[in-house]
């Protein structure tokens, strides 16, 4: 059952590839949300009871209903427009993200070791590079922020594939998510908002030397 | 008894908080004044107890150790000039209450995160509290409010969260490795024993991935960049603290991993990476300070340039490492001097950019003298105690047969006194362009002070390093193989 849901997550992103609307980006996010929800269940049912709850409210309430809610409230109160701009176009985005998860496949598949089971750490990977290819060759500065929710999908990947022995850690990465939604996201996309008409990166070039 | 002990810490968090939570509301001048005050009496006396009280465990995440001491003693003496400059900047600027209030509350914020990170003695608490730093650090380099510190802010919170995730990334492969080698917690100290049979591969991805993470909050080369465009947006004496103590914790970061793998087979390994970051930041700063022409920018750069020889010195070892540790102190303190003046500079001619400062010995004498002063110090000529420190360090190089780094290095260094001393005799001795001498503001030369200060305890602690500062540092290096 875990395989199915991490399969979809790694599909997930082929289609985060291609889409090229905000709106579909914020609902895969959702999505994504949603299956995370179910690894976390399936695998860590046996760890104690507060920290599966805890884990699973940061799932179910913040990647899923929380932070695609702030991301539409972003885009509506910001008229940004729907189109999310990439440098590439799609077929290129495509082929490389496919190559980003051979790639990760690859490179896991070189690690012997029992402790880390190797699906998780293909998507995880997968997740954390794809994640990077959004926030590079998107234009605006709300799909970085999507960008760097996709990274911090595959941290949570990550944490739970390393982390049932360790639940501490599971929530510290949930730590860094609230932070890194609430305050990056909330705050400071609004702000740009506020003062800039455009909500390019090329307005963000001032500071140089 | 023990329970007053462990106490102190967690005595000091609460009120530091609650402190900073009371600036947040506070509107009042006068309450603002006597809780920055309470603050700083609170920062003194901890650093005190916790300097009397060495490696005992407090609250059981926290130990002070001689390097968590020394740093706490640096922040200590930088803050408390911070806090002044602070109130002259806001003074000068007739600041609005409540953004008044949430730049106090926020500098109280990072100070407490600051010595809660050094203080502790495990990698997840590490963690958070260098998270809590990016929190409380953006809101000190948003506090203008304009276009620009926006930039500044977004791409700070940007780069600082991307790199603390990779931290994280990093310590969760440092946990598979703990997990193979029997251990069940992420103690520095149960690290530093089981590092010798953990597994090789994990432990260097985890090297990779938490050095570079923390290169950000040190100013090294992959992430420098988010540091000096906070350096530069965000008001002076919040600049100052950025430029010493905040990079401090990001040594602290890189240098407690570092001693855990030291007994490992890998150590060699990073070293090396340790050796090509070092010197790629002290050639790219070389490349920006030569054709950097805005003030503040400039000693930002300085400051990636001397992260880099300290890192240098690290991973040449031997008389090296001693030399690094004594540099970043003594470079903590000389640094912010810049700073602080430059908050005065600022106020003369309203402007960053050395095209429009000059003869700064016509306006402002005392100010005059600290950045003449303060570029030899900086600089590493003699008497500064940086020049100790420097010194040492490339006698390690020598000694360690590193002759051609050491060749390039010390062209480098040329070309960045270069540039440096030509930006700061521009502005202290030829006119400026365009400059009206109406409004111009009289500073006052006891703002001064502190600089002076600052500078005179740079030469005295390089010259004659009182003989308990030269066994903190011994301590700290001691567990580093020789």
């Amino acid at each position: 059952m875990t395989n199915i849901l991490l399969i979809t997550f790694a599909i997930s992103l082929i289609f985060l590839a291609v889409s090229n609307r905000l709106s579909s980006y914020i609902t895969i996010l959702a999505f994504q949300g949603i299956l995370l929800f179910g690894i976390a269940f399936i695998e860590l049912i046996e760890i104690n009871w507060v920290n599966l709850v805890f884990v699973l409210l940061e799932t179910i309430v913040f990647k899923t209903i929380a932070i695609p809610y702030l991301l539409n409230y972003v885009v509506r109160k910001n008229s940004i427009t729907r189109d999310t701009e990439p440098y590439l176009p799609d077929f290129v985005s495509i082929v490389l993200i496919t190559t980003i998860i051979l790639g990760s496949f690859l490179l896991s598949n070189t690690i012997h070791d029992p402790n880390v089971r190797k699906i998780f750490l293909v998507v995880a990977l997968s997740a954390l590079f794809t994640g990077l290819y959004i926030i590079v060759t998107r234009r605006k500065i709300i799909t970085h922020v999507m960008g760097f929710l996709v990274i911090e999908n595959g941290v949570f990947v990550l944490s739970i594939a390393v982390g049932s022995e360790m639940p501490m850690l599971v929530n510290v990465g949930i730590l860094l998510d609230i932070f890194a939604s609430v305050f990056l996201l909330g705050i400071f996309a609004n702000k740009i908002g506020d003062v800039m008409k455009e909500q390019d990166v090329e307005q963000l070039s001032n500071l140089k030397d | 008894m023990a329970l007053f002990q462990s106490g102190i810490i967690g005595f000091y968090l609460i009120a530091a908080f609650a402190i900073s939570f009371l600036l947040f509301f506070n509107r009042n001048n006068r309450i603002n004044y006597l809780l920055t005050i309470l603050f700083m009496a609170l920062q003194c006396g901890f650093t005190w107890h916790e300097y009397n009280h060495m490696n005992t465990i407090e609250l059981v995440y926290f130990t002070p150790d001689s390097l968590a001491v020394l740093f706490l003693f640096v922040l200590s003496i930088v803050s408390i000039p911070a806090f002044y400059h602070s109130y002259v900047y806001c003074h000068s600027k007739q600041e609005n209450p409540r953004h008044r209030g949430i730049y106090f509350s926020a500098m109280v914020l990072l100070l407490t995160a600051l010595s809660a990170a050094y203080l502790s003695n495990h990698i997840a608490i590490t963690w958070i509290f260098v998270e809590i730093t990016t929190l409380s650090a953006s809101a000190l380099i948003y506090h203008r409010r304009n276009n620009r510190s926006l930039e500044g802010t977004w791409k700070y919170i940007f780069v600082c969260s991307i790199s603390i995730t990779l931290v994280f990334i990093g310590i969760l492969f440092l946990s598979v490795a703990v997990q193979q080698s029997g251990g069940t917690d992420l103690f520095y100290s149960q690290l530093y024993r089981k590092a010798a049979g953990m597994n090789v591969f994990w432990l260097k991805l985890a090297f990779l991935f938490i050095f570079t993470g923390f290169t950000s909050k040190a100013g090294l080369v992959p992430m420098y960049t988010a540091g000096i465009d906070a350096k530069d947006k965000a008001p002076s004496p919040a600049g100052a603290l950025f430029g010493s103590v905040l990079m401090n914790v990001g040594f602290i970061g890189i240098f407690r991993f570092y001693q855990i793998i030291s007994p490992t087979s890998i150590f060699p390994w990073a070293n090396k990476i340790i050796l090509i970051t070092g010197f790629l930041s002290v050639f790219v700063a070389t490349v920006y300070m030569l054709r950097v022409k805005n003030l503040k920018r400039m000693f930002a750069y300085s400051s990636v340039e001397h992260m880099g020889l300290i890192m240098v010195g690290l991973a040449v070892g031997g008389i090296g490492r001693y030399a690094a540790i004594l540099h970043l102190v003594l470079h903590s303190l000389a640094k912010p001097v810049f700073f602080f003046q430059m908050g005065q500079v600022y106020r003369i001619y309203k402007s960053k950019s050395i095209y429009d400062i000059g003869d700064y010995f016509k306006y402002n004498l005392s100010g005059a003298m600290v950045f003449l002063f303060a570029f030899f110090v900086v600089t590493a000529m003699p008497p500064s105690g940086m020049f100790v420190s420097e010194f040492l360090i490339f006698r390690s190089l020598f000694e360690s047969g590193h002759i051609l780094l050491l060749v390039i290095i010390l062209l480098l260094l040329t070309m960045i006194i270069w540039a440096f001393g030509k930006n700061i005799f521009k502005i202290l001795f030829i006119k400026p362009i365009n400059f009206s001498e109406e409004n111009l503001e009289i500073i006052n030369p006891v703002e001064s002070l502190s600089q002076f200060i600052l500078l005179a305890m740079v030469i005295y602690l390089g010259l004659n390093p009182p003989k308990e500062f030269v066994n903190m540092i011994n301590d700290i290096i001691s567990n580093l193989p020789k």
